[in-house]
């Protein structure tokens, strides 16, 4: 069976500067898009990727991974909204590359779909009242 | 069937008055007819709730001992500057200041996480408020320096005083360039990548009175969560704008100068407000009741998004250039569908004022007379009308040579 999922990896400093996503693809055959890369001052990394493949496969991609020393988090929880402080205006909506805003046509309050967020952080400072907050 | 305020006033006391909302009236004017409608219900409730930039707050913060004469020094709120061209003691914060160590657009586009809006939310919410203040010392007010917290609750005059809110109709923002533009209408895509609006359409409180015959100078309103009043007619109100049938106006045109006690006022009404790339303001929740005196009023209040239009601005060069130019016009219920077609594309859109907070003042402030809480008031003065030949000018321009 084949799975398709958005994980955040975070790498120590001592594995920035080696190899490792490449091994996905010539180990275990994964398809992978990086959606996120940064390095912070402290040289810790940082990666958001789309990670595709056979299930067996996906399972073992992983526990390498995680053998490795990379902190490996699922993406969805990444980005929230603070519902305290939205005030469902809609500037959001076309900000949004994936379409995860979607305004109910009756009500007219703004929903968010966590699930079709990538994490590419548009929204964050484009949003008035500051109410969508990235975590890593 | 004329009603007027103290008949109406005489039935709220009684629990007797009939209250909608100015969307709820909608349907019931198509139901019953306008004639029926008018002589039914006493009073139509408004709302809206938008990034409002011409608002502040003035703040008489008692005397120190020894005292300070703030006037003619600085004083900071939260690091953001305030006003100090009063006397003494008196203070104002207005929405767009920011601190003096704000890096601005330097890296564009700049953030702008927090100013004066922020501050004036922060003080409602009854949070401490940092306040740094020099002075330059006089006989009688020989202290040069203060350093304090703050609290709203131990101020003397806390009063929201906001010189133009509530526009009657605004710009729609587009922008045709070849990049990103940072506007106050918000993030706008390349190449009409996307198209924002901002107006609470058929719930807008000078939507639903379009030649000002009931909303005037002494108006009890809802601001801020609390009770306030319009002051006067707002900066750059234009009555002279061209109009539909029905009186509408098509571009923006009046508003409204409003004022009230800010420590009966509430954050969810009050919120800080961040624009990319332009700075700080603060959204700003107002409602409007609206007496029903007479038939003529009642069908004013049955406008729909489909009746009230205006005009799609191009942000990236008729805007900052003040060209006369637009790309067309546009119904709030096409800007409501989610796109736009233009120039042959389907450009989606988004707005900057909140529909459903809206909806909950109109709500609040029907409540609000329902329960006796808010008497409806007679204006003092009318706001300006079109017989007043008032027209928003430009600057006129006129070089200093020296």
């Amino acid at each position: 069976m084949a799975v398709s999922k958005r994980i955040v990896l975070h790498f120590p400093k001592r594995m920035v500067d080696r190899p490792i996503v490449c091994r996905l693809v010539k180990d275990y055959d994964l398809e992978f898009n990086i959606l996120k890369a940064s390095i912070t001052p402290e040289k810790e990394g940082l990666m958001i990727l789309e990670l595709s493949g056979e299930q067996g496969e996906y399972d073992k991609g992983i526990r390498y991974l995680t053998k490795s020393g990379v902190e490996i988090q699922s993406l969805s929880q990444d980005v929230l909204r603070n519902e305290e402080r939205c005030t469902h205006c809609g500037a959001c909506i076309t900000i949004c590359p994936t379409g995860a805003f979607e305004l109910d046509p009756i009500t007219r309050w703004v929903n968010f779909h966590d699930e079709k967020c990538l994490a590419c952080g548009l929204c964050i400072k484009a949003c008035p009242p500051r109410a969508m907050e990235v975590h890593f | 069937m004329a009603k007027t305020i103290a008949e109406i006033n005489e039935k709220i006391k009684q629990g007797k008055a009939v209250v909608v909302t100015a969307e709820e009236i909608i349907g019931i004017a198509k139901e019953k007819g306008i004639k029926k409608a008018a002589q039914e219900v006493d009073v139509v409730t408004t709302g809206t709730f938008g990034p409002m930039c011409s608002s502040g707050a003035y703040l008489n913060i008692g005397h120190s001992k020894p005292r300070i004469k703030l006037g003619g020094g600085r004083a900071y709120l939260n690091d953001v500057p305030a006003y100090t061209g009063l006397a003494a003691a008196d203070i104002f914060i207005g929405s767009n200041a920011l601190p003096d160590d704000d890096p601005r657009n330097k890296i564009h586009p700049g953030e702008f996480n927090y100013g004066g809006g922020h501050v004036i939310e922060e003080l409602v919410a009854g949070k401490d408020i940092r306040l740094v203040a020099t002075a330059y010392g006089t006989d009688c007010y020989p202290r040069k320096r203060l350093e304090t917290w703050i609290n709203i609750k131990d101020l003397n005059e806390v009063v929201l005083f906001n010189i133009r809110n509530a526009y009657q109709n605004y710009n729609v923002a587009a922008n045709t360039s070849d990049r990103t533009i940072y506007t106050y209408m918000g993030v706008l895509r390349a190449d009409l990548g996307n198209i924002n609006f901002c107006s609470a359409g058929q719930l807008s409180p000078l939507l639903n009175d379009p030649y000002y015959k009931t909303i005037g100078i002494g108006t009890k309103i809802f601001l801020g969560g609390g009770i306030g009043f319009v002051a006067w007619h707002g900066t750059q109100h234009n009555p002279n704008v061209p109009r539909t049938e029905n009186g509408v106006p098509t571009r923006g045109a009046g508003a409204l100068c409003v004022i009230g006690d800010l420590k009966q006022m509430s954050p969810k009404w009050l919120v800080g407000t961040s624009m990319l790339g332009y700075g700080c303001t603060i959204t700003v929740g107002i409602g409007v009741p609206i007496p029903i005196l007479s038939e003529e009023i009642l069908r004013y209040t049955t406008v729909t998004d489909a009746e009230i239009f205006s005009a799609i601005v191009d942000y990236s060069d008729a805007y900052p250039n003040l060209k006369p130019d637009i790309l067309g016009e546009v119904s709030y219920a096409q800007l409501k569908s989610g796109k736009v077609t233009l120039q042959g594309r389907e450009v989606p859109t988004a707005s900057l004022s909140s529909y459903p907070r809206a909806v909950e003042i109109a709500n609040t402030l029907k409540e609000w007379i329902l329960s006796g809480k808010l008497l409806l008031t007679e204006p003092v003065a009318p706001l300006p009308g079109v017989e007043s030949g008032i027209t928003f000018k430009p600057l006129n321009e006129r070089p200093i040579e020296e």
